[in-house]
């Protein structure tokens, strides 16, 4: 078992990461007979079992049991088509909306969501086959009204949260905004005066782009701080 | 800049030395440049000699019109086009029998690379803008193509490197420029992704004994393994950028409303 990368190491598609059996080809990362090689550009990191590279470029790929953010772009007669950024259009069914079916000669789907309404809804499904099915039957999944959105890159949004939730935690509180992160790269900030949806647009831009140094928790508190 | 009528075929080649000042085996002075473009998901742009291409990637996408779509994979759409001033007679806009020849044959070096597999029914497109041309843009597309690519955080295999072979005066060269493409011989693009020397692009045009196609096979990877530690490198210095620029403290954040 040989191991050609160290930690947090920047590596490319097709580099040589670990030789042998003892790991696994984890997310992006594919085997070659005994080899493991990265896909992408990313930081290579050696897990227990696993190796895996943590992409630094890519679009969003939806994964079930993501929080995402989505614009409807179309009201079919029994479904809402809804852009989340992804490769392929979500559908939303009122089924996973109200948590019964509708009666489509009865009640007109315009009435719950009309096009160019967001939402925030969590992905139920996604297998490739078929496209992203979206459910907006849990706690805090609903229609945004007023705020802003912004957009990041979906690859940076972990450093938005933080270890548990330490960033986002931080500037919440700090700027007083509420904020929705969608795991596709929209963030919805709305707070009680423009100067602090303002800051947040602004820690969102420095987070983007000091994505992979240390202490940037730090930094962005100092930021807020300055301007509050 | 190079016209034909200005050489002739003698001059092309005196004493080992060519019309630009290279040796046999020396590639052009090649700059590349990745994520130049902040529109695009991936770019990159290279500079080969007096070769200037653009490139950019988008996707993977959802694909328009909806037919083109296959169930299990994506398709990579490739557009190679060249800017009216290009060339030194001007180019006619319209897209014309040569660029879409290229981008077929350029899209077929790139598709072994990409794990298009992982992305079902999309497409990933790669559009390619010739700024100017001096000879083997192909391979310089495909070679730059391949940088936008991985940019994009397009999963691949392995980067496409490419590079040409010509022929002039009974003597092989690397890398030929324009005036050496169209006075020589022959002319062999190759295209090759690295680690595993596999071939994913192999023409020629011209003449070319069974021994010289092996020398030129020969020269053509070489030049290609030249190329492709530039490629490690625009791709290592354009993340490592990213890293020092972050450093700096304090920048002027933007705004997007909704």
């Amino acid at each position: 078992m040989v191991v050609h990368v160290k930690k947090r190491q920047i590596v490319l598609p097709g580099e040589i990461l670990a030789e042998g059996n003892k790991f696994k080809s984890g997310e992006g990362t594919f085997r070659e007979g005994d080899k493991i090689l990265a896909t992408v550009i990313g930081l290579a990191e050696i897990r227990e079992d696993s190796v895996v590279v943590v992409p630094l470029e890519g679009v969003y790929m939806p994964k079930p049991g993501d929080t995402v953010i989505g614009k409807i772009v179309n009201v079919k007669l029994t479904s809402w088509d809804v852009d989340i950024l992804a490769p392929y259009l979500a559908t939303l069914s009122p089924m996973n909306v109200s948590g019964k079916p509708v009666d489509p000669v009865k009640t007109d789907l315009r009435r719950i969501y009309d096009i160019g309404d967001l939402i925030v809804a969590k992905i139920l499904a996604f297998d490739r086959t078929q496209p992203p099915v979206l459910t907006m039957k849990e706690k805090n999944l609903r229609k945004l009204e007023g705020g802003r959105l912004v957009r990041m890159a979906p690859t940076k949004i972990p450093r938005l949260i933080g270890r548990r939730g330490s960033m986002i935690n931080m500037i919440k509180k700090k700027t007083e905004c509420q904020i929705v992160i969608g795991q596709n790269g929209l963030i919805w900030v709305s707070g009680s005066s423009p100067e602090s949806e303002e800051l947040v647009v602004k820690a969102i831009r420095q987070i983007e782009k000091e994505a992979h140094t240390t202490g940037l928790t730090d930094r962005i508190r100092e930021l807020i701080s300055q301007k509050t | 800049m190079n016209s034909g009528s200005k050489y002739s075929r003698e001059e092309l080649l005196k004493n080992g030395i060519r019309v630009d000042g290279r040796g046999a085996r020396e590639l052009r002075p090649i700059k590349l440049e990745v994520g130049v473009l902040s529109r695009a998901d991936g770019s990159a742009y290279i500079e080969q000699g007096n070769n200037k291409i653009l490139v950019a990637v988008y996707g993977p996408r959802e694909l328009h019109p909806k037919h083109l779509a296959r169930p299990d994979t994506a398709i990579l759409q490739c557009v190679y086009r060249m800017a009216t001033f290009s060339v030194e007679e001007r180019k006619n806009p319209a897209p014309s029998r040569r660029e879409l020849e290229l981008s077929k044959v350029i899209k077929g070096a790139l598709a072994p690379a990409i794990f298009l597999k992982n992305f079902p029914r999309s497409t990933i497109d790669v559009y390619i803008q010739v700024l100017q041309a001096d000879g083997g843009t192909r391979c310089a597309s495909i070679t730059a193509a391949s940088l936008a690519l991985a940019d994009a955080g397009v999963p691949m295999r392995d980067l496409v490197t490419a590079c040409a072979v010509g022929k002039v005066n009974g003597q092989l060269v690397l890398d030929p420029n324009d005036v050496e493409d169209k006075l020589g011989e022959a002319d062999m693009p190759v295209a090759v992704m690295p680690r595993k020397r596999f071939i994913t692009l192999l023409q020629m045009d011209g003449r070319m004994t069974k021994e010289e196609f092996i020398e030129a096979y020969k020269m053509a990877i070489d030049g290609c393994m030249e190329i492709y530690k530039l490629q490690r490198q625009a791709l290592i210095e354009r993340y490592m950028a990213v890293r020092k620029e972050s450093e700096e403290e304090e920048e002027e954040g933007g705004d997007e409303n909704a």
